[in-house]
């Protein structure tokens, strides 16, 4: 014990166990980077794929051990306060460890392709992931804001590792300046909630509110600010409206499998922290926030939508449709109950595979020029089961029944209509029905008949080689996506169950 | 004249704001990391002079893990900046522009 300004220090007990998920991915991230830097020439080149294979499926595996374990012996913080061991940070660490086993298997024959470095690839996924998953156990603001900045700096990288493109540099320089823009906004955040409250701790800020009640708020415009510009760094991180900009740009500029990744894990860590900070801390303050969401979430499914359809580059068309996806979710988190969070963490779940899926389709189409719609003419010919999964990954999107997506956009709405946010929900359905076009237009485009000669030079398209890895995530990823459509019943029970608590 | 720390919370806020107006208006690359920095260290004022108001360590040692995440983000933004001047030695922000639509 070490005794500091008068206090006695005494150091946390830790349960290493809780932390396994964290310290698989850390342990292997760090193995590949010592082994690779070690053998040099001599390291085999399948070795960090196959490490940071290993080390998403452990994560899976140590995350339903935690889930049994959290059901026989209920939530709880774990080092001091600092992180909780909730539904809710199983269900984002499942999440993470799928995105990450999908992303490695898709990137296996997009870097060899691309003569890219896989152990640094391969390494910094895994410390991205381990930023994905502290920052859905956060139950402090620091360690919520270390876990943005570890997740935000690996995928800056990521974002600019083929580096000999020049739309992969522009896009990773966008990425670098407003992420770093908005992690401004959410640090100065959290300083206001610390000044107002006296605390970082989430548990603590609720407290504090719940004390306060309607009562006189020592500064209560701090806390609003504090409140606002939150919100702000957390709407860049999942590319709401009207903090979208950098998104199409990257998505398109980003190698595929990382724009997947960046879909998928990125944004749900987003949504991770936007509801335990939001539903859970400031939960109290409901009727403050809400509203705000609310429009957030029309004006961000409106532009994603209306900007979608007029793409011609496909990469680019599922970045504007992805920021429309975050507005559902936005409907979902904007009810503010137990219902809402549930809905929003089905979507995350059913979306993050379905967009995984697409970028991995469209990372074995690459081309030098980007991914222009005409590409994917006659693909269902040429590859009818990528295009048959392709044309799943869309129609889910686009939410039609027997998709997860149909269940997911079907949750989201009911929340809304259940907390009376009637305008809402009429705009969800009514913006989903003229989103559906987008997704119809690729659809035609796929099964096509005489697409399959190129425009310019009237040459041939050849038929994309499909090697074993991409094949089996993209057949995964159909598999779930068709069978959550039709039976969605265990992944709402896991969702239910995973709605978030806080502990002091 | 006392000087409170409302004056440190002002000038922390001043900091920020000319951090952020800078990054959106000046077009050098560099600038614009700088412009980061600022801001960030507008936010670590703000941390410190709430933590001398409330009494609380903790607000000083948040300083220390911002400081860490702001050299790792220069770290990767110079890497950035130094791969795209290698290609093009004289680039704004506004050339920029590949990826439009």
């Amino acid at each position: 014990m070490i005794p500091v300004l008068g206090q006695v220090f005494t150091a946390p007990s830790i349960d290493w166990w809780a932390l396994a998920p964290q310290l698989i991915l850390l342990g292997a991230a760090l193995l590949i980077l010592v082994v690779s830097a070690l053998l040099a020439e001599r390291c085999p080149a399948w070795f960090s794929g196959v490490v940071a294979l290993v080390a998403g499926a452990g994560v899976f595996v140590s995350g339903f051990y935690l889930w049994y374990d959290i059901r026989d012996s209920g939530p709880r913080s774990i080092v001091s306060g600092a992180l909780s061991l909730d539904g809710f940070a199983v269900l984002f660490t499942l999440l993470v460890a799928v995105a990450v086993v999908m992303t490695v298997l898709v990137a296996d024959a997009y870097l060899e392709r691309e003569h890219m470095d896989s152990p640094e690839f391969h390494a910094l996924l895994l410390l991205a992931a381990t930023g994905a998953i502290v920052m859905a156990s956060a139950s402090d603001l620091i360690v919520l804001f270390l876990g943005l900045e570890s997740l935000s700096i690996g995928l800056y990288v990521m974002a600019a590792m083929q580096f000999r493109r020049e739309e992969a540099q522009e896009a990773a320089m966008k990425y670098f300046i407003l992420g770093a823009f908005s992690s401004a906004f959410f640090l100065y955040g959290i300083a206001m909630v610390y000044g107002s409250t006296g605390s970082t701790g989430l548990a603590h800020a609720r407290d504090y509110l719940n004390r306060l009640d309607t009562a006189i708020v020592d500064q209560p415009w701090m806390l609003m600010l504090g409140f606002a510009l939150l919100l702000v760094g957390l709407a860049f991180k999942v590319a709401a409206v009207p903090f979208h900009f950098w998104a199409p740009d990257v998505y398109q500029g980003s190698p595929a499998p990382v724009s997947g990744f960046m879909a998928s894990a990125a944004k749900a860590a987003g949504f991770a922290a936007m509801l335990r900070i939001f539903f859970v801390a400031f939960g109290q303050s409901r009727t403050d926030w809400s509203p705000v969401l609310g429009v957030l979430a029309v004006v961000t499914l409106v532009v994603g939508v209306v900007m979608a359809i007029i793409q011609t580059d496909l990469k680019r068309m599922i970045a504007f449709s992805s920021i429309a996806h975050a507005g559902y979710i936005l409907v979902g988190v904007q009810a503010g109950t137990s219902e809402g969070t549930a809905a929003a963490l089905f979507y995350l779940f059913s979306y993050s595979l379905m967009v995984l899926g697409t970028f991995a389709v469209i990372s074995l189409v690459q081309w030098q020029d980007g991914q222009p719609l005409d590409r994917f003419e006659g693909l269902a010919d040429r590859r009818p089961l990528i295009g048959f999964a392709l044309t799943v990954f869309l129609l889910g999107q686009a939410g039609v029944p027997l998709t997860s997506g149909f269940i997911a956009k079907f949750l989201v709405i009911k929340a809304a209509v259940d907390e009376r946010t009637w305008w809402l929900a009429i705009a969800a359905m009514v913006i989903s029905a003229a989103g559906a076009y987008i997704y119809l237009r690729v659809i035609f485009a796929i099964w096509r008949r005489p697409g399959a000669v190129d425009e310019e030079g009237g040459e041939p398209v050849a038929a994309p080689v499909v090697p074993p890895a991409s094949g089996f995530a993209i057949l995964g990823a159909m598999a779930f996506t068709l069978v959550v459509g039709f039976v969605p019943q265990f992944l709402i029970e896991f969702a239910r169950d995973a709605v978030p608590v806080l502990l002091g | 004249m006392d000087v409170t720390t409302g004056w440190y919370l002002v000038l922390g806020a001043l900091l920020f704001i000319i951090g952020g107006v800078g990054l959106l208006i000046r077009r050098n690359p560099l600038v614009m990391l700088m412009c980061v920095e600022l801001m960030l260290n507008g936010v670590n004022l703000t941390f410190v002079a709430f933590s001398r108001r409330l009494g609380d360590i903790a607000g000083q040692t948040v300083v220390f893990f911002v400081l860490v995440v702001a050299a790792a983000e220069v770290v990767v933004g110079l890497g950035l900046i130094v791969s795209i001047m290698r290609r093009r030695p004289d680039v704004t922000a506004d050339d920029l522009k590949l990826l439009k639509g």
